[in-house]
């Protein structure tokens, strides 16, 4: 709470004078939840009052941001005091003024009585994981039952469509999209606005708006929690585009593999329907919309724009040239729209609270150039080698060592941190020496990974680079659609080079060949699936060469994980001779007597580390 | 249900406050359990019943249960959060069915935290 306090003060009030010359900051809450419990209606009420004792040139009235204690909103803290006012509603406000400001008597009855006991239980925004997450897609996780409407309406939701259809023309929607500088969440990164006002100016009486829910990265979950948590605050984002652009009819191309989130996406277009939010003469403004849900089958490919209109269609999931713009020949070769879930549920909010308030948020300047900078936050889901694995939603901007070390808790049982990958299987992956890096767009971009769907795959130490490599081009070489020849037969040739590699039975000069190879792939493939897919070698071979020269040259694997390249030992020092290892060796492997240092035999090994897991004494070694 | 009009929306909020905030509403004490996918492979809907079990049990009639979605935390599934009126919510996480019951008896009715379930107490900063 401090850290917002401290930021306020200082800072230029509207009047333009300096707020360190105001005798008394009343603090006052602006976030969501206190706005909707009429925090501007107690800010009037304030003001006016204040005019009222000639208190205007002593006392400031700032808006902050949300504390945190949404519960017991509308919320107001007196400095320097420090006294914090809840429920406040704006009949309370002539004592309060009159009282506390004027007369110096706090009033009681309306103050935050902290729960008399001590508390071993520390708050929210003292733990790490929560304290530097912002949560704008993710408002109302955890917050409001899902699939009740009525909580969704509660926190300002469907408040964003009534403002675009009564005060708001199609094209001052798409503007505010443009200057608000929000970018693609499914991983292009291209600009919303501009995507939204192509869409707008292609020829054509009807037009679609589509949202990619085909969220197929291992590891990345954040559209199924928005779905699963917050259904309406995507369909409110779709039909504020639909308005926008022109359109009256949406898909929802969902993945099979997300059934609770289907079941709660049904449900929430069934009540919308019914309360005429989606449907007919919505509002009664003459504006028509609603959605239907698609099915997906599960590829990969088809979370790539042209591909899923394909599949959509009834047609194989391939993409085509992207010469051709899908906001001009779109579904069925109309004029479409496709954002993914996170996107649209960021609308709503830029278009309630605008664009001021959104672009202070994040990096960059998109004030000319919606490429400019990245606006708003991101959610990563964070997995992997790391204590608190989840999803976490962060500014634009934030470095990577804040997120794996702040929000994550680093790394567990005490292993060293190797690297992280971010962006999904055809991301790449980044080493130690870039932790500082702030994370967004460009940056990542710039050190040869990408933002992606926003996976974000912690590695430790024991994690081998090459292997990682490989595991991600298996997935990949499964996953291509075999269209077009550099993704289909080159990633089949990464791959076997590759698991050559893991192997040891590389020639010499493989790294060259591989390097080239990918280089082709990355140029040549017709989708982004093949365009990005050498991401996770050509970043592990720029950052952790070593490795791959260990495993080609010395046939070594320095984190002991190509099985092919390892043996198992048994420290005879450290071997105590308990005999728990040779019991539960599956191979019967272990020889040894009772209270003797026992051995390997490596004929039968099949290196699946059971004797490892289980030595009491640590003397099972890898080399 | 009725088709809106743009000031039903305003009426649907003064509606919930009632019956979903504790201060304007008849609750004293409101109970989420999160049920999100990693919830509820985690046994939320275990933890649910047994939070349903224990409600009945009590007889009380000022206790709102719901459900909502991921908390984020992923990895302390199941998780549920405790709000008596007037007071800080609390998160309590790895949850099981025993964790439940003591939590019920101890915070849902006597209002004293259980220390050693608890992650934390207060909202978390949205916008």
């Amino acid at each position: 709470m401090s850290a917002t306090l401290n930021k306020n003060v200082g800072e230029k009030s509207p009047v333009g004078k300096e707020l360190s010359s105001y005798r008394m900051h009343l603090m006052l809450c602006a976030g969501t939840d206190c706005v909707s419990g009429g925090s501007y209606q107690i800010k009037d009420a304030l003001e006016r009052e204040l005019a009222k004792h000639e208190l205007t040139d002593e006392v400031a009235v700032v808006m902050t941001g949300c504390y945190g204690f949404c519960p017991h909103g509308p919320i107001m803290v007196v400095q320097p005091d420090g006294i914090f006012y809840q429920h406040l509603s704006e009949k309370d406000i002539p004592h309060l003024v009159e009282e506390h400001m004027l007369k110096g008597r706090p009033v009681e009855k309306l103050m935050y009585t902290p729960p008399a006991e001590k508390f071993a239980v520390p708050k929210i925004s003292e733990i790490g994981f929560f304290k530097k997450q912002r949560l704008l897609a993710l408002r109302n996780r955890g917050l409001i039952d899902p699939e009740v409407i009525e909580e969704y309406i509660a926190r300002d939701g469907y408040k964003a469509l009534a403002k675009v259809l009564t005060e708001m023309k199609p094209e001052e929607v798409v503007q505010v999209m443009v200057a608000s500088g929000l970018r693609g969440r499914g991983g292009g990164g291209f600009p919303t606005g501009i995507k939204w006002k192509n869409c707008r100016e292609a020829p054509g009486e009807l037009k679609y708006v589509v949202c990619n829910a085909d969220e197929g990265d291992p590891g990345a979950y954040m559209d199924r929690t928005i779905i699963e948590g917050d259904p309406h605050s995507m369909l409110e984002g779709m039909a504020i585009a639909a308005y926008a652009i022109g359109s009256s009819k949406g898909y929802i191309y969902i993945r099979h593999e997300y059934p609770l989130a289907l079941e709660r996406l049904k449900k929430a277009i069934a009540d919308a329907r019914e309360y005429g939010l989606l449907g007919k003469n919505i509002f009664d403004r003459g504006f028509d919309f609603d959605v239907i849900i698609h099915q997906g089958a599960g590829a990969f490919v088809c979370g790539e724009s042209t591909a899923l209109m394909a599949s959509m269609e009834g047609r194989p999931g391939e993409p085509r040239a992207k010469y051709i713009h899908t906001v001009e020949h779109g579904l069925w070769d109309r004029p479409t729209n496709l954002n993914n879930v996170e996107t649209y549920a960021n609308v709503p909010l830029i278009i309630l609270r605008g664009v001021k308030w959104f672009t202070s948020i994040g990096t960059g300047d998109v004030t000319d150039n919606p490429w400019g900078g990245s606006k708003g936050t991101k959610v990563f889901s964070l997995v992997g080698k790391v204590q608190n694995t989840g999803l976490v939603e962060v500014p634009m901007g934030i470095s990577l060592r804040e997120i794996i070390f702040d929000i994550g808790g680093g790394i567990p049982n005490g292993k060293k941190f190797k690297a992280v990958q971010t962006g999904g299987p055809s991301g790449g992956v980044i080493p130690e020496d870039l932790l500082d890096l702030p994370v967004d767009f460009d940056q990542l971009t710039k050190v040869g990974s990408m933002m992606g769907s926003g996976g974000m795959i912690v590695m430790d130490e024991d994690d081998c680079m090459v292997d990682i490599a490989r595991y991600f081009i298996d997935f990949l070489v499964g996953e291509s659609c075999g269209k077009c020849v550099p993704c289909r037969e080159g990633l089949t040739q990464i791959s076997r080079m590759l698991n050559d590699i893991c192997s040891g039975q590389a020639q010499k000069g493989v790294l060259k060949l591989l390097e080239r190879t990918c280089n082709t792939v990355a140029s040549c493939s017709l989708c982004a699936l093949g365009g990005s897919a050498p991401n996770p070698v050509l970043s592990t071979l720029r950052y952790f060469r070593d490795e791959y020269d260990a495993h080609v040259k010395h046939k070594k694997c320095p984190a002991g994980l190509c099985k092919d390249l390892i043996t198992y030992y048994i420290d005879a020092k450290k071997c105590n001779g308990c005999m728990l290892c040779a019991r539960e060796c599956p191979q019967n492997a272990i020889e040894g007597e009772k209270k003797k240092p026992h051995k390997i035999n490596t004929d039968l090994c099949i290196k699946c580390g059971i004797c490892r897991d289980v030595c009491n004494q640590d003397a099972v070694f890898v080399r | 249900m009725p088709k809106l009009k743009i000031e039903d929306l305003d009426k649907i909020v003064d509606q919930q406050k009632k019956t979903t905030s504790l201060r304007d509403g008849a609750g004293r004490v409101k109970i989420t359990v999160h049920m999100g996918t990693c919830g509820i492979s985690a046994g939320a809907r275990k933890i649910m019943a047994e939070v349903m079990r224990c409600v009945e049990e009590s007889g009380a009639s000022d206790i709102i249960v719901t459900t909502s979605g991921c908390a984020g935390l992923c990895s302390r599934e199941p998780m549920m959060t405790v709000e008596v009126i007037e007071q800080a919510p609390v998160k309590y996480v790895d949850l099981d069915k025993k964790k439940v019951k003591e939590i019920f008896d101890e915070h849902v009715m006597k209002g004293s935290i259980v220390e050693d379930y608890a992650l934390a107490r207060g909202g978390e900063q949205t916008l």
